[in-house]
């Protein structure tokens, strides 16, 4: 029998910095935050006698300065007198614009490949497969740029479209896919067309309400109310009937053909279209994967136990092992999504103007404040990353499995 | 008994029936058929659809490869061999695939040698590749191997792979007589042994600079796949030590620690790898002490190898998070310190879960080696926007030059993955 003894409790002597683990920690943080502030101090000391030497300093002023170059996607008001400030501004949106273009396509691409990867048919099966290594192999660099010579070389340009015998036709005689970038219809908003459009939005609210209202009767009183009809006529008949009693408020803006170029209607340039297209089919590619793996980490006995209830194979599905599977695959799912706007920064090499290309390209070159610039870039990322995560955190513990 | 069946009973058969074959709808290819393409009026519409898809892809590609030009010196005599068949112009690749694999810098009577080094490189990694196959003594070769490359592909004096190699192995004799008075001692002894030894040796090799000397290449000449390959093998094997420690440094009690390992991490993880090569083209030289000149090369493998470090951080965390804590208490109990319990319990086990996380995170950093040519480096994909679709022979050509851009990463990165999924096989040693 060898008794417990309790470690010695003697005064505290400065060796035991060293040989006691009790204390040996603290040395070690010491030791390692003294090299920090040692490299920190280093390096600021190098940029302070780099800048020096080179006449600079460090300072944001140049925000307030005029851009003086222009940009051809303008989600806001901007011209070339506007500040570099602005110039960010518009290549913030244009980020966002393309990053949530892009995650949008991607999920429905990739939700539609993983579950067809896991489809008793064997072609089909093949054929995803294929897809999904064909692209999570290849630079998505590679991707963007072979989509943006397609979008650049291989479609017509806008004088192809003129004359009795032109050599391209428009689809539909309102879409133009041109190698300026593809041109569709916009819709004009007449007096009163917010009533529709706030017509719209409320039939919405409706349908969500009175699916939740339908929930609650089955929960409660076990009545089974048909909701998919109701919710087709919601989403339609109000809104169409304000639009025709109001008489037509919305109408539509179709591109035309004036002089050398495609007029009115909108515009979605071949850059915008190869990162979107190039981000979704990629990212489809690994989201693919996550919906693949998220459905068969549900285990076999779950669809069993739901088809032994009686239940159909779509109500299995949706009510037994995606509830479940989403669990699974939403964190790598959202993860994808960062991946899509860091990797939406790759815009610089089609010349897409996001923020990389606004405030880390051309106001860089133009001002030469690359620190500046640069460090705002990475604090714009930053920020996004940092934010999504949180949320992710939040709604990661929110769906945790409570166990015992 | 017997014998009254046997009046009774006209005919007993006394032989088994022989087996006849299975109707012929469920058996062989027609039953793979019908359960696989055709077991319902929906799997046959998707049938239909996806075999006129693969048509109609076929349709095009089909024609592009097999009336192909491979020999012609530029696009227009090409196009005049055509004739308007719709073939593909590969003679840019017949052409130019020296530029596309080593760059266009690169001294062309010196090719063999990034070409010796690449067949090396395989006889290198194949020890540990296939750790069942080899014996360890190959090891050795793996060892020496970024030396050898080094040498190979950069030229220059024998002398610097050399003292490379001393200080490496002083460093290691040294740590191999200090650790059994502490892992500290043993440690920092070892990274001083090392240092001492790389400036005596820098010295020396200041002085013979000329000792067995290859012809000297810049790291500016360096280009093409090449370029992608050291890039992407460089920085993976940096960031694998590096990643462990942060790793282990994320997870450690001690605050400082941790909490500069976090901040590190979150950081990296949270900015795309373009605006840490943008550090690497503008900003680093301004944290450098004045007056030093660094590599571009030098400069974009520190942000790659610390950016593929952060992600391999996360990587390890998962897999050392994964091991049951009965591992790290059985380890201390049996009285091992710090050191020898990650060395000799966790990290083996921890390392074998996260194989697959790593090797994706390193076909990822290989893909994203092509991220260089937006600093206007000159690696695969900057070869072809850079010198040669700008060139006057070649302007134009664009599905051959990035098909064959997608195939090599194709190549590469697929049979990386489909090695890590063999490995993951081997490794499972839990009883399923």
């Amino acid at each position: 029998m060898s008794a417990i003894t309790d470690p010695p409790q003697g005064s505290f002597q400065l060796s035991m910095l060293l040989s006691d683990t009790r204390y040996r920690s603290y040395t070690f943080q010491f030791i390692a935050l003294a090299c920090l502030i040692a490299a920190i101090a280093f390096l600021a000391a190098n940029l302070a006698a780099n800048l020096s030497a080179a006449g600079l300093n460090i300072s944001y002023d140049f925000l307030g300065s005029a851009a003086g170059y222009d940009i051809n996607q303008r989600p806001i008001e901007y011209d070339s007198q506007s500040t570099h400030l602005r110039a960010a501004m518009v290549g913030i949106l244009n980020t966002l614009i393309v990053a949530f273009l892009a995650c949008v396509s991607a999920t429905v691409l990739g939700v539609f490949a993983g579950v067809l990867r896991l489809s008793n048919n064997w072609l089909v099966r093949k054929l995803m497969a294929v897809y999904v290594e064909a692209f999570r192999n290849v630079p998505v660099l590679i991707w963007i740029l072979i989509i943006f010579s397609i979008m650049t070389v291989s479609l017509p340009s806008p004088s192809a479209f003129r004359g009795d015998n032109a050599t391209s036709s428009m689809l539909f005689d309102a879409f133009a896919f041109t190698n300026r970038g593809v041109y569709t219809p916009a819709p004009v908003m007449g007096p009163g067309a917010w009533v529709v459009v706030y017509a719209f939005l409320a039939s919405l609210v409706g349908i969500f309400a009175f699916r939740k209202y339908a929930t609650k009767k089955l929960y409660d009183e076990g009545r089974l109310i048909n909701t998919l009809w109701p919710s087709i006529a919601l989403f339609f008949v109000p809104s169409l009937a304000v639009f025709f009693i109001l008489g037509r408020p919305i109408t539509l803006e179709y591109p035309s053909l004036q002089g050398f170029n495609f007029q009115d209607g909108i515009q979605i340039r071949g850059s915008l279209i190869a990162l979107w297209f190039a981000l979704a089919i990629y990212t489809g590619a690994f989201i693919a994967e996550n919906v693949r793996a998220g459905i068969q980490a549900i285990s076999k006995g779950q669809t069993e136990a739901a088809g032994a209830l009686g239940m159909r194979p779509n109500r299995i599905m949706n009510l037994v092992v995606l509830p479940q599977a989403l669990r699974v695959i939403i964190p790598p799912l959202v993860s994808q999504y960062l991946n899509i706007t860091k990797n939406s920064s790759l815009a610089i090499a089609v010349g897409y103007m996001d923020i990389t290309g606004t405030l880390g390209g051309i106001t860089l070159n133009q001002t030469g404040r690359a620190i500046e610039a640069i460090l705002l870039l990475m604090l714009f990322y930053l920020i996004i990353s940092l934010s999504i995560s949180t949320v992710m955190n939040i709604y990661n513990n929110s769906v945790k499995l409570k166990e015992r | 008994m017997s014998d009254t069946h046997a009046q009774s009973v006209a005919f007993v058969r006394d032989t088994v029936i022989p087996q006849k074959a299975p109707p012929a709808l469920e058996s062989g290819t027609i039953k793979w058929v019908r359960t696989n393409l055709f077991s319902g009026w929906f799997n046959t519409i998707l049938t239909v659809v996806t075999l006129y898809c693969i048509y109609l892809v076929m349709a095009a590609f089909v024609p592009w490869v097999v009336n192909g030009v491979w020999a012609a010196d530029n696009i227009r005599e090409c196009r005049e061999i055509m004739q308007g068949s719709g073939g593909g112009c590969f003679a840019v690749i017949a052409d130019r695939w020296q530029q596309l694999i080593f760059g266009f810098q690169y001294p062309s009577e010196l090719y063999w040698r990034p070409t010796v080094a690449f067949v090396l490189l395989f006889v290198a990694i194949a020890p540990v590749l296939f750790y069942q196959v080899f014996p360890r003594q190959m090891l050795v070769i793996t060892a020496l191997y970024p030396f050898i490359a080094f040498y190979l592909i950069w030229g220059g004096t024998i002398l610097i792979p050399i003292i490379a190699i001393l200080g490496f192995v002083a460093g290691y004799l040294v740590y191999n007589r200090l650790i059994n008075t502490s892992f500290a001692a043993g440690f920092f002894g070892g990274v001083a042994a090392a240092f001492v030894v790389w400036w005596l040796g820098g010295l020396v090799s200041a002085a013979l600079p000329e000792f067995l000397a290859l012809d000297a290449v810049a790291s500016r000449d360096l280009g093409g796949f090449m370029l992608n390959l050291i890039l992407g093998t460089v920085c993976v094997s940096l960031s694998l030590p590096l990643g462990i420690v942060l790793a282990l440094g994320r997870q450690s009690d001690m605050p400082v620690v941790k909490g500069i390992c976090v901040v590190f991490i979150e950081f990296v993880r949270g900015v795309p790898l373009i605006t840490l090569l943008f550090v690497a083209n503008v900003v680093l030289a301004y944290f450098l002490p004045p007056g030093t000149t660094f590599d571009l090369i030098l400069r974009v493998i520190i942000m790659i190898t610390m950016f593929s470090a952060a992600y391999i951080a996360e990587v390890i965390r998962g897999g050392l998070a994964a091991l049951p804590k009965g591992q790290y208490e059985g380890a201390e109990s049996l009285g091992l310190d710090y050191a020898q319990s990650m060395q000799l319990i966790v990290l083996p086990q921890a390392l074998k879960i996260s194989i697959p996380g790593i090797v994706n995170v390193a076909v990822g950093l290989f893909k994203d080696t092509t991220l260089v040519s937006v600093i206007s480096m000159f690696d695969l994909v900057g070869m072809i926007r850079g010198p040669i679709l700008s060139s006057t022979d070649w302007n134009g050509v664009y599905w051959e030059l990035f098909g064959f851009a997608a195939l090599l990463f194709f190549v590469v990165c697929y049979g990386i993955s489909q090695y890590s999924q063999w490995l993951e096989r081997q490794l499972a040693t839990d009883h399923r």
